[in-house]
């Protein structure tokens, strides 16, 4: 099966010390663990080669009216303490009711990454005390979670300059249905925490990917493909800047052919930049410090995004006992499919795992499989097409709007439009330029009423966002492409005429 | 009841004057220290909108204009929750909770919240913030006469007896006429054993048929709310009005209950009683043990059957109850931190240490010995030894009863209690743990099986005090159970309670409920 960086042919690269670092917090450049390929060299100071594992827990936010256990809603950025049920508060007496659309959200997922639908799961209490977990414990579901055993596939380019794609796989150890905690504000001029209870008893599916990566390249790949299943899905918005989705990686590293290494975990990466950073400083640190004769603790670190590096976690005093005991307030989640479905029951009540598999959207990877096969591109750029929001949408708009091929636009979708949008770090929708206009302009290449150099002079004059259509730009810049053999000559002969001194 | 409501439509006496009659009883018997909360003004303002119905001819119900009583651990929009701890002590709920909600929905009276062991933890009504609650029976002619000649000439204080527990208050009130139903609520029996003890009918229905929405959790797969009425037609009367699925409460079942009338049963030849040998545990006075042998030679005098069974792990279920009650107790005390409401200690030198001078200033030794208790219990290197074997024993004791009622066996007949009530100088000089452990074995395995059970007040002891025995039902059974223990009722014709106090105040209305246990 394919696994990590061992599989497909292609070689775990192995980490090299880089001799001289003293300084931990310098920029790391991660070496894509997939590259290249051959035999592992060993390190310029003369020692065995490292390999990295990394695995991750994603807590995605469930989209939903209400939350996991009360009817409050669910919303980004309300007033503090204006969400809040008294269940959510833990006033005493109060009790837990199961949304069901959440467990809707949860089988939805589970069926999207391959996984076994546990017809059976149950809720567990995780017990700790913090200023916002205001019940003193967590319901989650730690013996028996919704959904066990599944795959998520993702594709990571191999190098640049080779634009050859290559599948990985992290397998998916299970997925379960939990609460999200409040949130704590610590104010540390006056020695006080603030808490906003909003956010608490909010719907979580926790997805445990073991550690099937090898680096920060990896983790975030599968991390954004897992993004986009949810947003397919809609089970999750899945909006990292949001806090609806946010990775806690486990790191280790050994040496090849000896068991893991003590992990570490980075808890609480909410950006994809910060994931791949995050990952790779740790590599590289555990890796330093085993070489200088240290050893790892199995602790908690947090990311420091200003330092870009890992830090241990303020309250790291070893490891919590949780005291897991069964939600007794909570019976166990009986989910059924069109076999087991009993025949006098209110469907209202129940939750039918065939019912909810039929009704899925097309999956990210179904929907670049179709990209690649109805337009004929490259692969590679339907991953592009898929990772930028809204950028499917304007492709296959002005796909319909000019008669360039698709294979030729994809180029300039691509290259033109998404490298000036990533440059003035502006999204999709926000494009001045729109696909109306592209469209337009493409067709004038196409009609070979201006060149290729004069196309991209206009697009140019376009982000201005003036208003002008390109034929008004083309006209005023007088870009227009001279067809005429007759006056092509006669142009020759002023530019002959007017050197003929040189 | 239904002679009460009866005078009440017919206009003979009016809500506010059965409110006020209630209120200055509970005034007069104030020694009893059976109230935390006396919500005058608020059960007036209900008696008089009681009584604008009845005027136009539109009662709720049977429970229209009736005051009744609810323990200290429900909430009560309104009205102070204590759970009678420091910790909640000025508490005021923002909700009912949802069996308060029905008996408000009824037009029933809420007169106040009755005192408790805190957080229902005891089985004397003793270990509460506000201190123990007394059994009226103490200050009872009966008792009184079967007192020893010096310590009659003692004043009342030192010789009373406790009222059982842990919902004493509400025994205490209904047996003392205060109100005319309480609700209690029975983890290991704290309704039934002070039901027992203070001469009541105490009923625990079977886990799940009465919503547990609002009731401050003790043990959540154990607790019930718990219903004490001075007959067992109230019992079931008020059983109507609460039973039934709620929505905020995922382990009421989704059956549709249909409230029930008692039939006057005359034929008990139908039915098997059986007599578990194990309930004549170590302990139980010789007195009781007569008392429910005649009890069963009445039923097979009467024509029914009665036979011997054998529940063989009653004995362990003690120690079952205390892995799993106080696991639960640990999990459930985890959200007083004072932060979001209760009390909240001055320290503020870190959120650790606000966090523990507030539980140790709430929570009374009771409770913070079984938070550490089952803090140990959940450890992770202890959970399958402690927990989950007691999880097993738990399905051993409630196997012993489904095997029983399996067998044609109909309803239990078990003594409720050790023994008639002891003196509180003599019950507290056991602590807590010994005492509950003791006292709670002849009720506690039908909580672990979540099965419905019921006090009937029997007779009174030598010393004059009330002796109860027990009945056990099938899971949702509770008409046939109730069905048979009135019958019980009607035969042993249990006396009425003599109280200074309350024959002051009798006017007549009384007279309607003792002949109710007559008729």
């Amino acid at each position: 099966a394919a696994r990590g960086c061992g599989g497909v042919g292609v070689w775990r690269r192995a980490w090299q010390r880089r001799p001289g670092l003293a300084v931990p917090c310098r920029g790391q450049q991660a070496a894509a663990c997939n590259a290249r390929g051959g035999a592992v060299p060993a390190g310029k100071s003369g020692l065995a080669p490292w390999v990295p594992v990394v695995g991750l827990e994603i807590h995605a936010q469930i989209s939903s009216n209400s939350k996991l256990f009360s009817g409050s809603q669910v919303q980004f950025a309300a007033p503090p303490n204006s969400l809040v049920s008294f269940f959510d508060a833990s006033l005493p007496g109060t009790l837990p009711v199961l949304n069901r659309r959440c467990v809707e959200a949860a089988v939805m997922t589970g069926l999207a990454l391959n996984c076994s639908i546990n017809k059976k799961s149950l809720f567990d209490r995780k017990h700790y005390f913090y200023a916002d977990l205001p019940a003193g414990y967590q319901i989650t579901q730690q013996r028996v979670p919704i959904a066990v055993n599944g795959s998520l596939s993702y594709s990571l380019r191999i190098d640049d300059k080779m634009r050859q794609m290559v599948t990985k796989t992290v397998r998916i150890k299970q997925i379960q249905l939990e609460q999200d905690s409040g949130k704590s504000l610590h104010d540390d001029k006056r020695s006080q925490t603030l808490v906003d209870l909003n956010r608490a008893g909010v719907g979580l599916m926790e997805v445990v990917m073991e550690p099937d990566m090898c680096c920060g390249e990896e983790a975030t790949a599968a991390v954004r493909e897992l993004q986009l299943i949810l947003q397919t899905l809609g089970s999750s918005q899945a909006v990292m800047a949001e806090g609806q989705l946010r990775v806690d990686a486990n790191v280790s590293v050994h040496h090849p052919g000896e068991p893991y290494g003590v992990r570490t975990e980075v808890k609480n990466i909410n950006s994809l930049r910060f994931l791949a950073k995050a990952v790779d400083y740790e590599i590289q640190r555990q890796i330093e410090e085993l070489e200088s004769g240290g050893t790892i603790l199995n602790e908690t670190r947090a990311f420091d995004s200003r330092l870009g590096c890992t830090i241990p976690m303020r309250d790291k005093e070893g490891k919590q006992d949780y005291r897991f005991m069964p939600e007794p307030n909570l019976p166990p989640l009986i989910l059924y499919d069109a076999k087991s479905l009993p025949s006098n029951v209110n469907h209202q009540q129940v939750v039918n795992i065939d019912w909810i598999h039929q009704r899925l959207p097309d999956l990210p990877s179904v929907k670049r499989a179709k990209l690649v096969e109805q337009y004929g591109i490259l692969p590679e750029h339907s991953l592009t097409l898929l990772n930028e929001d809204g950028l499917t949408e304007f492709f296959e708009n002005v796909i319909k709007q000019t008669q360039m091929k698709p294979k030729k636009v994809i180029g300039w979708i691509i290259k033109d439009l998404l490298s000036y949008l990533k440059q003035h770090s502006i999204a999709v929708k926000e494009s001045p330029v729109s696909s109306f206009l592209l469209a337009d302009l493409l067709n004038l290449l196409e009609n070979r009423e201006i060149s290729p150099t004069a196309a991209k002079q206009v697009l140019a004059e376009l982000w201005k966002g003036e208003g002008k259509t390109p034929l008004e730009i083309v006209k005023e810049k007088k870009l227009e492409l001279v067809n005429d053999q007759k006056e092509l000559e006669e142009i020759c002969q002023t530019v002959i005429d007017g050197h003929e001194n040189e | 009841l239904f002679q009460v409501s009866a005078a009440l439509r017919a206009g003979r006496v009016t809500a506010t004057e059965l409110c006020q009659r209630c209120l200055s009883l509970i005034k007069s018997t104030g020694f009893l220290n059976a109230y935390i909360s006396v919500a005058e003004q608020a059960a007036l303002r209900q008696a008089e909108e009681s009584e604008k119905r009845y005027s136009r001819g539109q009662p709720l119900g049977v429970l229209d204009g009736i005051p009744v009583a609810v323990k200290d651990n429900f909430n009560t929009a309104g009205i102070e929750t204590t759970c009678a701890s420091n910790m909640l002590k000025g508490y005021i709920s923002p909700y009912n909770a949802t069996v308060v909600q029905k008996l408000l929905d009824q037009g029933a009276v809420l007169l106040g919240k009755t005192n408790l062991d805190e957080f229902a933890m005891g089985s004397g009504s003793t270990d509460g913030v506000f201190g123990p609650v007394r059994n009226p029976w103490s200050y009872s002619r009966q008792y009184k006469e079967k007192s020893a000649p010096e310590s009659r000439s003692e004043d009342r204080e030192s010789n009373w007896v406790i009222t059982g527990g842990s919902s004493g208050g509400s025994a205490a009130a209904v047996s003392s006429f205060t109100c005319f139903a309480a609700l209690g609520s029975d983890t290991g029996g704290s309704t039934r054993n002070p039901a027992a003890h203070c001469g009541v009918v105490g009923l625990k229905p079977t886990y799940g048929l009465i919503s547990r929405h609002g009731l401050i959790p003790l043990v959540n797969s154990m607790d019930v709310p718990g219903i004490l009425t001075r007959c067992v037609d109230d019992a079931a009367v008020v059983l109507g009005s609460l039973a039934g699925h709620d929505p905020k409460d995922s382990t009421t079942i989704q059956d549709n209950f249909k409230p029930f009338e008692l039939p006057n049963l005359t034929d008990v030849s139908k039915f098997t009683i059986g007599v578990p040998k194990e309930y004549h545990a170590p302990g139980l006075s010789s007195e009781i043990l007569a008392l429910w042998s005649k009890a069963a030679d009445l039923f097979k005098n009467a024509g029914a059957k009665v036979v011997e069974v054998s529940l063989p792990h009653t004995r362990y279920s003690i120690v079952c109850y205390h892995v799993l009650c106080t696991a639960e107790v640990a999990s459930n005390m985890a959200r007083f931190d004072g932060l979001e409401y209760g009390h909240r200690s001055d320290m503020n030198e870190s959120t650790e240490s606000m966090y523990a001078a507030t539980r140790r200033e709430g929570f009374n030794d009771v409770v913070r010995g079984r938070i550490l208790s089952g803090n140990y219990f959940l450890l992770k290197q202890n959970y399958e030894n402690y927990f989950v074997k007691a999880q097993k024993v738990r399905r051993l004791i409630v196997n012993d009863f489904v095997k029983v009622f399996g067998s044609g066996v109909d309803i239990l007949l078990t003594p409720t209690t050790l023994s008639d009530a002891v003196p509180y100088m003599e019950f507290i000089k056991a602590d807590n743990r010994t005492r509950s452990a003791q006292d709670d074995i002849l009720t506690q395995a039908v909580n672990m099986a979540g099965l419905p059970a019921i006090n009937v007040p029997t007779a009174l002891s030598e010393r004059g005090l009330p002796v109860g025995l027990q009945f056990i039902g099938r899971s949702f059974q509770e008409k046939q159970l109730l069905t048979v223990a009135k019958w019980f009722e009607k035969q042993v014709q249990f006396p009425m309670i003599e109280l200074e106090e309350v024959k002051k105040h009798d006017q007549g209305i009384f007279q309607h409920q003792k002949s109710a246990a007559s008729s």
